[in-house]
């Protein structure tokens, strides 16, 4: 053989192999996955996201050195918020051992359900995902602080009750629920038809495909029918600033239109001056004058590490991913602590989110007091049904304008555990918990 | 001089009417077979769960669209559904019946499947062409409507998804979150050979020279007697067989769960993709169709690591639909009937290789 023949054959040799090799894990580094949408339709949403769940972790990284000195290692894959490349890129994150999974779609947490307790890696679905997944005795991997969608419909029907003067007042009005026609829109169907019938109200319901997200004109069209008194809407991504401009055009009274915690500024300002009144509910400040905020301002953005524009550090959803962050950067120390190890696994991981404990002292620490309130999760709670706030469109910002809201648990805990039964029942055999529970006060 | 039939002298009518002729054809493809077979052993778990379960369905069902759109000339953009339905087929009967075997459901599905492709293939008498695509539309969108309003299809759950029962084979688990990727490799892989083997048959033999004759003129192929409603719809009928078979795999071996939106007409336009570019009316060209469209992308998602360099996600991304989209129209220009031309041109220049003809 030739030496050109000799050396072609090699360099493909060796790059064949080096395609089916993955990078070992250099010195000392916990590695978390951030499953993001830079792209896609729902990108509008999702790029806030990702900007502050990237910057809070650089930051730690920038200022503490890491979490009790093991640096974060962070990488975004790219899922458009489809479920097929969510799921390449949970294979393609396995090998190099994560510590915990923010697959940032219910439709890319449904499928990894089963697969977290085989694959031994926790999946925190903060706020979204399977909302029986609360149950910690039925799902051990899974996690969904600080609410589930079924917890916040009650919340956003407690605050219309507070403007009606009365739970009890509901009798006979007409809500209106707009939602995105997909797993997470449907999530809260089952508890609207009981609150429908707990409290005299009729629910009517106009559901929004995923592919017609920007093209709701029937559906607002029937809500100028229908008339009713309150809408909520669940939406994401383009789907939330259609719904809003549609509502200003067909003239609906944008007090009466509350959201589900997911809008953001953009959505609201592009329908102009007729926005100015809508509702959402949220559990953080979206402001960037908090300190932790301002930490992320000096060491990620300032210093050139964060893909995010200025402007947009400190509004709502950067601040989610913010919250995010801090959660997972908060169960990996939990781990740190109840283990002893420094470079801790999915399975450690798991433990630090059981035993999650952020109080009002930790809070302060971390440079969030006043950002967001206290949350605790529990072996057998790992939702922590958190209150949550209302908070309103005032032209250039949200404003908060209610107390924090309870969820009506009564209602909401019965139902979450008849979910999670039934779910364990079709999806037998459901493997039943063998995790310790490590029990910490 | 490598790939010649000089020297390989038939004896029997039967040797000289089969489908390979040539020695080295059937050595490559027994190649072929023992490397796919061997594959696991040297792939990482992302390789085998990630590229190579996902090829080999979406290759299942290029080749149940090809048999439609490519051997007998009937458009259809309703594949999507057509897989949907099997997999919603085989999510009742496997959660209806546990006791049986996932495999024995998912081949039933397959005949859920075909008898509601035939259903939604009777216009094809009435109609052809354009007008039968948007046929097959009104079925991608009808059944993609009863995945999501139909409650009883996805057993009541509030989600609106099905989940992947967990199921056994030989007390091996092959579906559900316990089953490896190896396992659920060598099912697909499996089933795949063996339709791929049946399909082979069926288009070498009458049946599928009848839908030839179909796509080349339905009108001289009625004359000569061949009887174009049962013709046709018979293509519906295996077409919808195997992309039933082909939905039920992606939900049970691929995806593990499944929304109505994964068979949306995005997954319609991808198989069609797939056939145009792979070849229309070639097997082969179905696997290489899957393989440019889907594997691709993947390889080009990958490459910015192996070399080291840091890319945004988000960026990386774009480059990809930029470089899919590229060589796509690039293979568009080179060669309008797709790479399995291409490939053919390649083999015909092979056997007279050194000499240029």
């Amino acid at each position: 053989m030739t030496n050109l023949k000799a050396s072609l054959l090699a360099l493909a040799a060796t790059t064949a192999l080096t395609a089916f090799a993955f990078p070992a894990q250099a010195e000392d580094s916990v590695f978390v996955p951030l499953f993001t949408y830079r792209t896609g339709p729902f990108a509008g949403s999702g790029i806030f996201i990702a900007d502050g769940m990237h910057d809070y972790l650089t930051m730690l990284n920038e200022r503490d050195g890491g979490i009790g000195g093991v640096k974060i290692a962070v990488e975004e894959c790219e899922t458009g918020y489809d479920t097929k490349k969510g799921l390449e890129c949970y294979e393609a994150v396995k090998p190099k051992n994560p510590v915990m999974v923010n697959p940032w779609s219910t439709g890319i947490t449904l499928p990894l359900i089963p697969r977290a307790a085989v694959d031994k890696i926790p999946i925190l679905s903060m706020a979204y995902g399977l909302s029986a997944s609360a149950q910690g005795d039925t799902f051990p991997w899974i996690f969904n602080p600080p609410d589930t969608y079924w917890d916040g419909f009650s919340q956003i029907l407690k605050f219309i009750g507070g403007q009606e003067g009365g739970l009890d007042k509901l009798k006979g009005k007409k809500i209106g629920y707009i939602y995105l026609d997909a797993g997470f829109g449907r999530e809260p169907l089952p508890l609207i038809e009981q609150l429908a019938k707990d409290y005299g109200f009729e629910a009517k319901l106009y559901p929004v495909a995923a592919a017609e997200m920007q093209n709701q004109s029937a559906q607002w069209l029937n809500v100028r029918r229908d008339r009713p008194d309150y809408m909520v809407m669940y939406g994401w991504g383009a789907m939330q600033p259609t719904a809003i401009k549609e509502a200003v055009k067909t003239n609906y009274p944008m007090d009466k239109f509350i959201s589900i915690w997911w809008p953001s500024e953009d959505d609201a300002r592009g329908a102009g001056d007729g926005a100015k009144g809508f509702k959402m509910l949220n559990w953080h400040g979206s402001t960037p004058d908090f300190p932790v905020i301002k930490d992320v301002q000096k060491y990620v953005v300032d210093a050139g590490k964060s893909q995010s524009p200025k402007e947009k550090v400190g509004t709502t959803l950067y601040n989610r991913g913010v919250y995010n962050s801090m959660l997972i950067a908060e169960a990996i120390r939990t781990a740190q602590q109840v283990t002893g190890k420094k470079v801790v696994t999915g399975e450690d991981v798991r433990r630090g989110l059981e035993d999650l404990n952020i109080d009002a002292a930790r809070l302060k620490a971390l440079g969030m007091e006043g950002f967001t309130g206290p949350i605790k999760l529990s072996c057998s709670d790992h939702n922590g049904h958190r209150p949550t706030f209302v908070q309103q469109w005032d032209g250039t910002k949200y404003v908060k304008v209610s107390d924090w809201i309870e969820p009506l648990s009564d209602k909401v805990k019965p139902l979450l555990q008849a979910d999670a039964k039934a779910y364990a029942e079709k999806n037998a055999p459901w493997p039943a918990r063998t995790e310790a529970c490590d029990a910490r006060s | 001089m490598f790939y010649r039939e000089a020297g390989q002298y038939k004896t029997t009518y039967q040797a000289d009417m089969s489908v390979f002729p040539i020695l080295q054809d059937r050595i490559g493809l027994a190649l072929i077979i023992v490397a796919a077979l061997v594959l696991p052993l040297v792939a990482g778990e992302f390789m085998i769960a990630s590229v190579m379960v996902p090829f080999l369905i979406l290759a299942l069902a290029a080749i149940g669209l090809n048999i439609l759109t490519g051997y007998t000339g009937l458009v259809s953009l309703g594949t999507g559904a057509f897989m949907g339905v099997g997999a919603y087929a085989c999510y009742k009967l496997s959660t209806t019946f546990p006791a049986i075997n996932i495999l024995v459901w998912i081949v039933a599905s397959g005949f859920v499947s075909c008898a509601v492709g035939v259903l939604f293939g009777l216009p094809s008498l009435r109609i052809k062409g354009f007008y039968l695509a948007v046929a097959t539309l009104a079925a991608q969108f009808f059944l993609q409507w009863c995945f999501v309003r139909v409650p009883w299809l996805y057993n009541y759950n509030p989600s609106g998804a099905i989940e992947v029962p967990s199921r056994t084979l030989f007390g091996i688990h092959v579906t559900g979150a316990s089953a490896t990727p190896t396992t659920r490799y060598y099912v697909a892989l499996a089933i795949v050979i063996a339709v791929t083997w049946i399909v082979s048959n069926l288009v070498h033999g009458r049946v599928g020279r009848s839908f030839m004759a179909v796509r080349d003129m339905d009108i001289a192929a009625q004359l000569i007697g061949i009887r174009l409603l049962r013709t046709k719809l018979l293509a519906f009928a295996v077409s919808s067989f195997i992309t039933g078979v082909a939905g039920a795999m992606m939900v049970f071996l691929w995806l593990g769960a499944a929304e109505p939106d994964a068979f949306n007409i995005n997954q319609s336009f991808i198989l069609l993709f797939m056939v145009i570019i792979g070849g229309l009316g070639s097997l082969i060209g179905s696997f290489f169709g899957a393989a440019l469209i889907y594997v691709l992308p993947i390889i080009v998602r990958a490459t910015p690591e192996t070399f080291g360099l840091t890319i945004g996600a988000a960026t990386v991304e774009h480059l990809t639909y930029l470089i899919t989209g590229a060589l796509i129209i690039f293979f568009l220009i080179v060669e309008p009937l797709g790479l399995a031309r291409l490939w053919q041109i390649g083999k015909q220049k092979l056997r007279v290789w050194p000499f240029p003809y």
